[in-house]
C-alpha cells in the first residue's frame, strides 16, 4: 500500500470524517474567539452550526454501511450513522437555542461553542465505538466539556454547584465503568466488542464471576450517565443549575450517546448471558420509572420537573433494555422522538427566560396561552408527547417499546409503566393548566428578535408530530440501524482476527 | 363507491379547527365554526341516506396501510351500531356551537371553537375506526379538547374537575392499551400476522384466563367512561364544572363511547367472558340505576342533578347491553341516542338558566313559569322525554331494554323499574321547585324568555324527541342487522337458554358453533 493511495486514505478517514469536521469546527471557533468580543458571539455560534451541518451531510453516508475501521476500534454501520445523525441534530438545536441565550447571559462564545462541539465529538465517538476503550474515550471526551459547560456561568452559584456535583459524580461513575471494562477484559481477554460477544456466546465462560462483576460495574457506570434510579441523584441539581441550553444538551445529547453505547454493549454483546443482567435491569427500570415520575409530580421548577421526567423516560427505555434484544429498534425509535420532544420543551423554557432565573418556575407559565399562543401551543405538543398522547412521537415510542416488551412476556413491567404514564400525565397536564387555565406569570422577551430559537422550537414541534403520525420510515431506519449492529458480529470477528 | 366520505367526515372538523385558528374577528370565528360543523352534519345525513339497511357489515369502508411494521391500517367503516351515534355527534356539536355563540362563551371564542371541532374529529374517528390502534388514537385524542373545555371555560373547581376527568379516563385506557397489545401479540402467535384489524382480532383463540384478563382491562376502560357505579365519581365533578357545551357533548356523546366500546370491542372480542360477566354487570347496572336516581334526588344543584340522572340512565343502557339479546341491545343503542338527545337538551336548558342567573342552585329559582312560559314548556317536554313518557323517545328505549333484560335476568329488571319511578319523582319534584309556585327571588321577576337563537337550538331537540318516540322502526331496522351480526360472534342465544333454567358458567366455554346466526334469529 503506497502512502498516496487515495482509496486507502478514504477508507481510513471517511468513517470518522463527521467527527473530524466537528473537531475542526471546534478548533476554528476557539481560535476565532480570540478576535471576537463576547457580546458578538453569535457569529461563532453560526460557525459551530455550519460545522455541525456539514458533519451531518457526511454522517448520512454512514447509513447503510457495514464495516469497521482502525482495526475494529470504530464501527461503521447504520447504528453509528443513526446515532451520529440524531446527536448532530441535538447539537444543532442546542446551538440554535444558545445564540441569544449566550449573548444575554454574558457567556463567552468561543469557550461555550467549542466545548459544545468537543463534547459532540465525544458523543459521536461513543456511538461509533467498536471496542470498550473507545467507548471510554468517547465518554470522557463527551463528559469533560459538559462539566465545564454546566458551570460556565461563573458568577452563578447554582451553576457552580451543578458543575461540581456533575464533575464529582461523573468522575466517580466513570471509574465504575472503567473498572467494569477492566474486569470484562480480564475475563474475555479482549476489548473488542465482536470478540467479546463471541467469547461469551461460545459458552466456554459460563457464568464467570469476573465477567459478571465487570458487567455489573459497567451497568452502574452507564446507569449514572443515563440517570437511572438509584444513580440519578445528580440529575435534578445539575439540570436546574446548568444554563438551560446546556441542560437540553445533557438531557438529550448525553443520554443519546450513553444509550448508544449501553445498547451496543449490552444488547449486542451481552445478550447470551442476558438472564443475569436483564433481571437487574427489570428492577432498575421499575425503580427509575416510578421514582422519576413520583418525584417529578411535586416539582415547582420546570427544569427540575423536566429533569425528573427525563429520569422517568430513561426508565421506559430501560424497560426496553430489560426486555432484551427484540426491543432494540423500539429503543432507537423512542430516543429519536424523545430527542425532538425534549429539545423543544427546553427551547420553550429558554424562550421564557430572561436575565437571571425568571421563567424557571411552573407558575411562570401562567397565562402563556393568552400572551404567546404559538409558544404555548408548541409547549402543549411537547408535553402531550412526553405524556404519551397519540398521535405524537412520544406515544408511538411508548407503544413500540411496550408492545415489544409484552412479546417477551414482561406484562408486569409494562403495567407498571402504563400506571406510571398516568402519574406523568398529572404533572405534564399541570403545566397545561398553568398555561391555559390560569392567569399571571411573567412576560416573555420578544420572540421576533430570536429567530433561531423560534426555528428550533418550530422544527421540534413539527418533528414531534411527524414522527408520530408517519412513523413508518423512522421505525424502518431504527430497525435497520439496530440490526446492522447486532448482525455485525461476524465482521467484528474478522477484524479481531487481524489484531496484533 | 362512496370513497372518502367517512374520511371527509372525520377530518372536515379538524380542517375547520385549523381554519378557525387563523381567524381573529369574533363574529367570523363563530360563523365559520358553525359552517364547519354543518358540513359534517350534512355529510352524515348523506351517509344515512346511502346506508344499506339490509347489511350488517361495515359500509363505506376505507382501508390503507399506515404503519406496516405493526400491520396497522387506516381502516374505517360504519355499521348499524355506529350510524346513529355518528349522526348524534354531528347534530349535538352543531347545536352546541350554535348555542355557545349566543353569549354562553364570551372569553377566547377562537380556542373554544377550535377545541369543539377537534373534539368532533376525535369522537367521529373513534366511532368509525375498525382498526384497534386507530380507535385507541382517537379515543385518547378526544380527551384533550374536553380537558381544555372543562378547564378553561368551566365554572367553580374546574381545574380539579378537568384533571380528575383525565386521570380517571387514562387509568382505564392505558390498561386497555396493554390489553390491545397483548391481544395483537396473541393474534401474531396464532395467525403469524401482526394486525390491529378488528375482524381478524375477533377470531383470536384465547384461553379462558387470558380472555378474562383482557376483558377486564377493556371493561374497566369502558366502564369508567360510561360511567358505571363505582367508577362514576369523576362524572358529577366534570359535569357540574364544565361549560354547557362541554356538558352536552360529554353526556350526549362521550359517555356513549363507553357503552359503544362494550358493544364493539369488549363483548364481541371476548364473548365467552361477557356471558360469564352478565350477573356482575347487570348488578352494577342496577346499582347504578338506583344509586344515580337516589343521589340525583338529593341534589340542590340542577346540573349535578342532571349529571347523576345520567349515571342512572347509562345504567339502563348497560342493562340492555348485558341482556345480550337483540331486544336488549337494540334498546340499549336506542337509549344511547335518547339519552344524548334528552340529557343534551336538559344540559342546554340548564345552561340557559345559568346564562340568566349565573347559578345552578334549585333554591334560587321558583315560580319561573309565569315569567318565561315558552322556556318552561320546552323544559317540561325535554324532562318528560328523559323520564320516558310514552310517545316520546325515552319510552321506546327503556321498554326494549326492560324486555331484553327480562328475557335474561328477571330480578334485575324488577329492581330497575324502581329507577324509572324514582326518576319521575325527582324530575317532577325538581320541576315543581324551579317552575311552579310563587316567585321567591325578586331577581327572577325580570327573567327574559328564550331568545330566537335559543329556540332555534331547542327545536331540533324537540323534533328528534317526537320523531324518535313515534317512529322508532326506521332507526331500529337499520341497527338490527349489525346487532344480529354482533350477537352471532358469541353463543349468547345458547347461553340465554341455559341461564333461563340454571345459571351455568360452562355455557361460556362452549366453542362458538356455525349455527349461531340461526340461533340468534330464532331467539327473536
Amino acid at each position: 500500500m503506497t502512502p498516496f493511495n487515495l482509496a486507502a486514505i478514504n477508507f481510513v478517514w471517511l468513517p470518522i470524517l463527521p467527527m473530524v469536521i466537528v473537531a475542526v469546527g471546534a478548533i476554528v471557533v476557539l481560535l476565532a474567539g480570540v478576535h471576537v468580543d463576547d457580546s458578538e458571539s453569535e457569529g461563532l455560534g453560526l460557525v459551530a452550526l455550519a460545522s455541525l451541518g456539514v458533519a451531518f451531510v457526511f454522517a448520512l453516508g454512514i447509513l447503510g454501511q457495514n464495516g469497521v475501521a482502525f482495526a475494529g476500534a470504530i464501527s461503521i454501520d447504520s447504528f453509528a450513522g443513526f446515532f451520529e445523525l440524531v446527536i448532530l441534530i441535538a447539537a444543532m438545536f442546542t446551538v440554535m437555542m444558545s445564540l441569544d441565550y449566550a449573548a444575554d447571559n454574558n457567556i463567552s462564545g468561543a469557550e461555550y461553542y467549542s466545548l459544545l462541539l468537543f463534547s459532540t465529538v465525544g458523543m459521536m465517538l461513543m456511538a461509533t465505538a467498536g471496542d470498550l476503550i473507545v467507548i471510554f474515550l468517547g465518554l470522557e471526551t463527551m463528559s469533560i466539556p459538559v462539566y465545564v459547560l454546566a458551570g460556565i456561568m461563573r458568577r452563578n452559584a447554582k451553576s457552580n454547584e451543578a458543575a461540581i456535583k456533575y464533575f464529582l459524580l461523573g468522575a466517580f461513575s466513570t471509574g465504575f465503568l472503567l473498572y467494569g471494562i477492566a474486569l470484562v477484559y480480564g475475563a474475555t481477554g479482549t476489548i473488542k466488542l465482536g470478540p467479546i460477544h463471541d467469547a461469551i456466546a461460545s459458552g466456554a465462560m459460563g457464568a464467570n464471576p469476573l465477567l459478571l462483576l465487570g458487567i455489573g460495574l459497567m451497568l452502574i457506570g452507564f446507569g449514572f450517565k443515563v440517570a437511572a434510579v438509584p444513580f440519578h441523584m445528580w440529575t435534578p441539581d445539575v439540570y436546574e443549575g446548568a444554563p438551560t441550553p446546556v441542560t437540553a444538551f445533557m438531557a438529550v445529547g448525553v443520554k443519546l450517546a450513553a444509550f448508544a453505547a449501553f445498547v451496543r454493549v449490552f444488547l449486542v454483546d451481552f445478550p447470551s448471558i442476558g438472564a443475569h443482567w436483564q433481571t437487574v435491569l427489570w428492577v432498575v427500570a421499575a425503580l427509575t420509572m416510578t421514582g422519576g415520575n413520583l418525584i417529578a409530580a411535586v416539582q415547582t421548577n420546570i427544569k427540575r420537573m423536566l429533569a425528573y421526567s427525563a429520569i422517568a423516560h430513561a426508565g421506559y427505555l430501560l424497560l426496553g433494555m430489560a426486555a432484551g434484544v427484540q426491543s432494540g429498534p423500539a429503543i432507537l425509535y423512542y430516543l429519536l422522538g424523545y430527542a425532538f420532544t425534549n429539545l423543544g420543551a427546553f427551547g420553550v423554557v429558554i424562550a421564557l427566560e430572561r436575565r437571571g432565573e425568571v421563567g424557571n418556575q411552573i407558575s411562570d407559565f401562567r397565562g402563556l396561552a393568552a400572551r404567546q399562543p404559538l409558544l404555548a401551543g408548541a409547549m402543549a405538543i411537547f408535553l402531550l408527547s412526553l405524556a404519551g398522547i397519540p398521535p405524537l412521537a412520544g406515544f408511538v415510542g411508548k407503544f413500540y417499546i411496550f408492545s415489544e416488551a409484552l412479546r417477551q412476556g414482561y406484562v408486569g413491567l409494562v403495567i407498571i409503566a402504563v400506571l406510571n404514564s398516568v402519574v406523568s400525565a398529572y404533572y405534564y397536564y399541570y403545566v397545561l393548566v398553568a398555561m391555559y387555565m390560569q392567569e399571571g406569570g411573567s412576560e416573555v422577551k420578544r420572540l421576533s428578535n430570536r429567530p433561531a430559537l423560534v426555528a428550533a422550537i418550530g422544527l421540534a414541534a413539527i418533528a414531534t408530530i411527524l414522527i408520530g403520525i408517519y412513523p413508518q420510515p423512522y421505525m424502518a431506519s431504527a430497525a435497520n440501524a439496530f440490526h446492522s449492529a447486532s448482525g455485525a458480529e461476524g465482521i467484528h470477528a474478522v477484524a479481531g482476527a487481524f489484531d496484533p | 363507491m362512496n370513497g372518502g366520505a367517512l374520511t371527509a367526515l372525520i377530518f372536515l372538523p379538524l380542517i375547520g379547527a385549523i381554519f378557525i385558528l387563523m381567524q381573529s374577528e369574533e363574529r367570523a370565528i363563530w360563523n365559520s365554526a358553525f359552517i364547519f360543523s354543518l358540513l359534517p352534519l350534512a355529510l352524515s345525513f348523506y351517509v344515512l341516506f346511502e346506508f344499506n339497511p339490509q347489511s350488517g357489515d361495515y359500509q363505506f369502508v376505507e382501508q390503507y396501510d399506515w404503519i406496516p411494521q405493526f400491520g396497522i391500517t387506516y381502516h374505517i367503516g360504519i355499521d348499524g351500531i355506529s350510524l346513529f351515534l355518528v349522526l348524534l355527534t354531528t347534530i349535538l356539536i352543531t347545536l352546541s356551537i350554535l348555542y355557545s355563540g349566543g353569549g354562553d362563551i364570551e372569553e377566547r371564542p377562537r380556542e373554544f371553537c377550535f377545541f369543539m371541532l377537534v373534539l368532533e374529529t376525535g369522537l367521529l374517528g373513534a366511532l368509525l375506526s375498525v382498526d384497534l390502534f386507530l380507535f385507541y388514537m382517537f379515543w385518547e385524542i378526544m380527551l384533550i379538547p374536553m380537558y381544555f373545555l372543562i378547564g378553561i371555560w368551566g365554572h367553580g373547581r374546574k381545574i380539579y374537575a378537568a384533571i380528575k376527568f383525565v386521570l380517571f379516563t387514562m387509568v382505564g385506557s392505558l390498561l386497555m392499551l396493554v390489553a390491545i397489545l397483548y391481544l395483537v401479540y396473541q393474534a401474531h402467535v396464532h395467525f403469524n400476522r401482526t394486525s390491529f384489524d378488528l375482524p381478524l382480532l375477533y377470531q383470536v383463540p384465547l384461553t379462558p384466563t387470558q380472555a378474562r384478563w383482557l376483558f377486564a382491562a377493556f371493561a374497566l376502560a369502558f366502564a369508567i367512561k360510561v360511567p358505571m357505579w363505582p367508577v362514576h365519581t369523576w362524572l358529577p365533578d366534570a359535569h357540574t364544572n364544565a361549560p354547557t357545551a362541554g356538558s352536552v357533548i360529554l353526556a350526549g356523546v362521550m359517555l356513549k363511547m363507553g357503552t359503544y366500546g362494550f358493544l364493539r370491542f369488549a363483548i364481541p372480542l371476548f364473548p365467552a367472558v361477557a356471558v360469564e360477566a352478565i350477573p356482575l354487570f347487570m348488578a352494577l347496572a342496577v346499582i347504578g340505576i338506583i344509586y344515580g336516581a337516589l343521589v340525583a334526588m338529593m341534589q340542590s344543584d340542577l346540573k349535578r342533578l342532571v349529571a347523576y340522572s345520567s349515571v342512572s340512565h347509562l345504567g339502563f343502557v348497560m342493562l340492555g347491553i348485558f341482556a345480550l339479546n337483540p331486544q336488549g341491545i337494540d334498546g340499549a343503542i336506542y337509549q344511547m341516542l335518547n339519552h344524548g338527545v334528552s340529557t343534551g337538551g336538559l344540559f342546554l336548558l340548564v345552561g340557559m338558566l345559568y346564562v340568566r342567573r349565573h347559578t345552578h342552585e334549585i333554591s334560587e329559582f321558583g315560580g319561573l313559569w309565569k315569567r318565561v312560559p315558552v322556556y318552561a314548556a320546552i323544559f317540561m317536554a325535554v324532562m318528560l322525554s328523559s323520564i320516558g313518557l310514552p310517545g316520546l323517545n325515552g319510552f321506546v328505549g327503556e321498554f326494549l331494554i326492560m324486555l331484553g333484560g327480562f328475557l335474561r335476568l328477571r330480578l334485575a329488571v324488577v329492581i330497575a323499574v324502581f329507577g324509572v319511578i324514582l326518576e319521575a319523582l325527582y324530575m317532577l319534584w325538581t320541576y315543581e321547585r324551579v317552575w311552579f309556585g310563587p316567585i321567591t327571588k325578586a331577581i327572577n321577576e325580570t327573567m327574559r324568555d328564550l331568545t330566537g337563537r335559543e329556540i332555534a337550538v331547542m327545536v331540533p331537540v324537540l323534533a328528534l324527541m317526537l320523531l324518535m318516540g313515534l317512529f322508532p322502526r326506521p332507526l331500529i331496522s337499520r341497527m338490527e342487522p349489525s346487532v344480529t351480526a354482533m350477537l352471532a360472534r358469541g353463543n349468547f342465544a345458547q347461553a340465554h337458554l341455559e341461564t333461563e333454567h340454571q345459571p351455568n358458567r360452562l355455557a361460556a366455554l362452549v366453542p362458538a358453533s356455525t349455527h349461531e346466526p340461526e340461533i340468534a334469529a330464532a331467539a327473536r
